[in-house]
């Protein structure tokens, strides 16, 4: 059963064995082998280091004073480990603004996900096993919805809030969101739901259970993986969001991106707020990518086409 | 009997709906109607009350503003899909054959995880132009002044009064005569750079073409200019060279006391010349975000967010290429290079375009990246398409009518992608 038809589902894991080797090399072939593998390594550390340093730098930046940050660069803390303190942190919890918008966060990116999840679910159970006209038509216009840019739909969306009251509430934001996050969840769920055993639906409609214990009983639990990949990429779709944050939410609303973007105006002299929030904003997407690495990368692979 | 059959039917339909509707009436009323309605208000003025037909298409193409926002998403769309796609791949072949593989994999992956908005502060402290601050350029000053340390007396200057003509950083006397010293007088330079090898300057004993180069300057003041007074200090290690007729003569180093000797042009009249090398400013790094960089600076921050996904989706259709194909080509004594190019790229080429297809959709919509890495001063240069949306829709103007028209550009860049999916689609269910 195929998890989804738009990708392959790969895994964080060693992507099969190294080729066996034609059997015995000649010695300076052996020898090149060798010095090859060793330039490979050394590549493959240096892209790595690549990789880490700017993130370690923010990390270091965010525990040392501004005062240190505007004198010097954070490497310094390999010679001075002294300098390193907690005060940032200290003071961001401190921060009414910023914890607000921690908050905000939470309020917007916890119904947004849980919204997308079930009432994706639930059309793509229609969509998958349910018989009705058209309703392959259907899933081909709501696949095609999953590359629309936001953008051609955000002042009509922003004028539809305001005449109902809520623009620049989080039910605002949280709207905006189910309704960009649904095209792709439905094309992923129903690709998986189509792909449980037909029999295991019989079995249960000759049982007598309706379609909504068939969709609970038996559709939900088969289909928990697919239900959690796309939560995961939901979440941190939403979490990490910050375009549709800036119009459609009120500062009072706000978002930690959102927050975080207005005190970069002066980045150098904010660098003691922004650094230790940016880590702070990072830390719940890398608990996920790291608690839930494989449906993390089955999620935002399969999430790539948005 | 019929009754009860139209009744399921009824009912059928019903729970059709129950399970549908929510779905529906979300995406009818927040994004197909808006769709529609974008188009239209395309059509209108700023705020909508007067009819203004392609005007805004017109303007879209022909301000200056939007025009560059357009170039600009034209190379990112031009270079980043196809950087990411080249990294990824070269990186997933590496995956294969280095140790701590996984570890590698999830370290490019993790990017992925986090805003645009943290990588884009993440980048701000590496883009950072002093090299004190930021990393780049901390390296790539690093590297330069290997190669080419910095001079000791950049920023030097002689004095207004004194005779000293400063030529392309150098410092060139008139025509002096051997057999009396030459006094070189400089100023301008702060005590803490001064060498610690420094000693009071002191004229020499005339013996051939000699003269001195100091620090004409006292610590609080005083002193006569074009004179050694007793405390002012000797300059040392300027490169000195004596000219004659255009030509250099004779080179030579200036003591710890600022005195240089010619010993052996023991007569005649020379130019002295305190070379350029002496005074070349330090390199400084670039200013990646200023209004020259800014777009190729965030485009590499933006190959540092997606390499992973390139590499760990490539990886999978690498996994999947049969081992024999490769066998039978290093058999037949193909090289590592030969296999790479003629075996594993045609095989994976399928995953290479799904890559490439997702990554130009991507680029299309970049914003946050452009919005939170480029400084205000600099964002006009980086504008993007997305981002010109925003600002005249929601950036003060409120010009729905522009806005909408960058809106539907947008849409219609993606739909050639659209169509792709659905293809692919259609080729997959049948």
């Amino acid at each position: 059963m195929s998890f989804t038809s738009t990708v392959a589902v790969p895994q964080l894991e060693p992507a099969g064995s190294v080729p066996a080797r034609p059997p015995k090399p000649s010695l300076p072939n052996r020898i090149a082998r060798r010095l090859s593998g060793l330039v490979v390594q050394v590549i493959a550390l240096a892209i790595m280091a690549m990789w880490l340093v700017p993130s370690f730098g923010l990390a270091a930046a965010s525990l040392r004073t501004s005062a240190d940050n505007s004198s010097s660069g954070w490497w310094t803390v390999f010679s001075r480990p002294a300098q390193l303190t907690l005060d940032n942190y200290k003071s961001l919890l401190a921060n009414e603004t910023i914890l607000r918008s921690l908050w905000n966060t939470v309020l917007i990116t916890v119904p947004s996900t849980l919204l997308v999840v079930a009432i994706g679910a639930m059309a793509a159970y229609a969509l998958a096993w349910l018989d009705f006209p058209g309703r392959d038509l259907l899933f081909i216009l709501v696949v095609a919805l999953i590359v629309v840019p936001v953008q051609v739909a955000i002042i009509p969306d922003a004028k539809l809030f305001n005449a109902l009251g809520i623009y620049g509430s989080v039910s605002a934001v949280i709207a905006f969101h189910v309704a960009f996050g649904l095209p792709f969840a439905i094309f992923l769920l129903r690709n998986f739901f189509a792909g449980i055993p037909k029999d295991l639906l019989e079995a249960a409609r000759i049982d007598g259970g309706s379609e909504f214990t068939i969709f609970r009983r038996v559709i939900l639990p088969i289909g928990w993986p697919a239900v959690a990949s796309l939560a995961i990429f939901q979440f941190l779709w939403v979490w990490n969001d910050l375009l549709v944050a800036l119009v459609f939410a009120t500062s009072d609303n706000a978002p930690i991106t959102y927050a975080l973007r207005e005190q970069m105006r002066a980045f150098s002299s904010n660098i003691d707020v922004i650094g230790p929030g940016a880590f702070v904003s990072m830390i719940v997407p890398l608990f996920v990518f790291f608690a839930f690495q494989r449906y993390f990368v089955q999620g935002v692979l399969a999430g790539s086409v948005k | 009997m019929q009754g009860r059959a139209s009744d399921r039917l009824r009912d059928g339909r019903l729970i059709v709906l129950l399970f549908l509707g929510p779905a529906m009436v979300v995406l009818l009323a927040l994004v197909a109607y808006p769709i529609v309605n974008t188009v239209w208000l395309s059509l209108f003025s700023s705020d909508g009350s007067q009819f203004v037909g392609l005007g805004n298409y017109n303007e879209m193409f022909t301000a200056p503003d939007t025009r560059r926002a357009i170039l600009n998403n034209t190379i990112w769309v031009i270079v980043a899909p196809a950087v990411v796609t080249s990294i990824g791949l070269v990186c997933a072949v590496l995956t294969e054959r280095v140790r701590l593989g996984t570890a590698f994999k999830a370290v490019l992956f993790m990017p992925m995880a986090i805003s645009f908005l943290a990588a884009g502060v993440t980048f701000r402290l590496v883009y950072d132009e002093n090299p004190e601050r930021g990393v780049l350029n901390a390296v790539v000053v690093g590297a330069h002044d290997a190669f080419a340390p910095p001079s000791v007396y950049y920023g030097m200057s002689s004095r207004p009064e004194s005779d000293l003509s400063a030529v392309d950083g150098a410092f060139l006397t008139p025509e002096v005569n051997a057999g009396t010293p030459v006094l070189i007088p400089l100023v301008g330079l702060p005590f803490e750079r001064l060498p610690s090898d420094a000693r009071p300057a002191s004229a020499v004993p005339a013996r051939g073409l000699t003269g001195t180069v100091w620090l004409d300057f006292l610590r609080g003041g005083g002193g006569t200019a074009g004179v050694i007074d007793p405390t002012e200090t000797g300059l040392p290690g300027v490169r000195v060279s004596a000219i004659k007729e255009g030509e250099v003569i004779a080179t030579t180093t200036t003591d710890a006391n600022g005195r240089f000797a010619f010993p052996q042009l023991s007569s005649g009249g020379y130019r002295i010349r305190l070379d350029e090398a002496n005074f070349t400013p330090p390199f400084a790094g670039a200013t990646w975000l200023g209004p020259t960089l800014v777009t190729p600076s965030i485009i590499v921050a933006y190959i540092w967010i997606w390499a992973g996904f390139a590499m760990v989706l490539i990886a999978a259709g690498l996994a999947s290429i049969p081992r024999e194909a490769l066998e039978a080509a290093r058999i037949d004594g193909a090289g590592e290079w030969q296999v790479f190019r003629h075996v594993t790229v045609p095989l994976v080429r399928p995953v290479l375009i799904v890559v490439l297809v997702t990554m130009m959709i991507n680029v299309l919509k970049i914003f946050d990246l452009v919005l939170v890495l480029a400084p205000d001063s600099s964002q006009d240069e980086a504008n993007v398409i997305a981002l010109e949306m925003y600002r005249v829709s929601f950036g003060g103007d409120l010009n729905f009518g522009l806005g909408s028209a960058l809106g539907v550009l947008l849409f219609l860049l993606v739909l050639p992608a659209m169509l792709f999916n659905i293809r692919r689609l259609r080729r997959e269910h049948t």
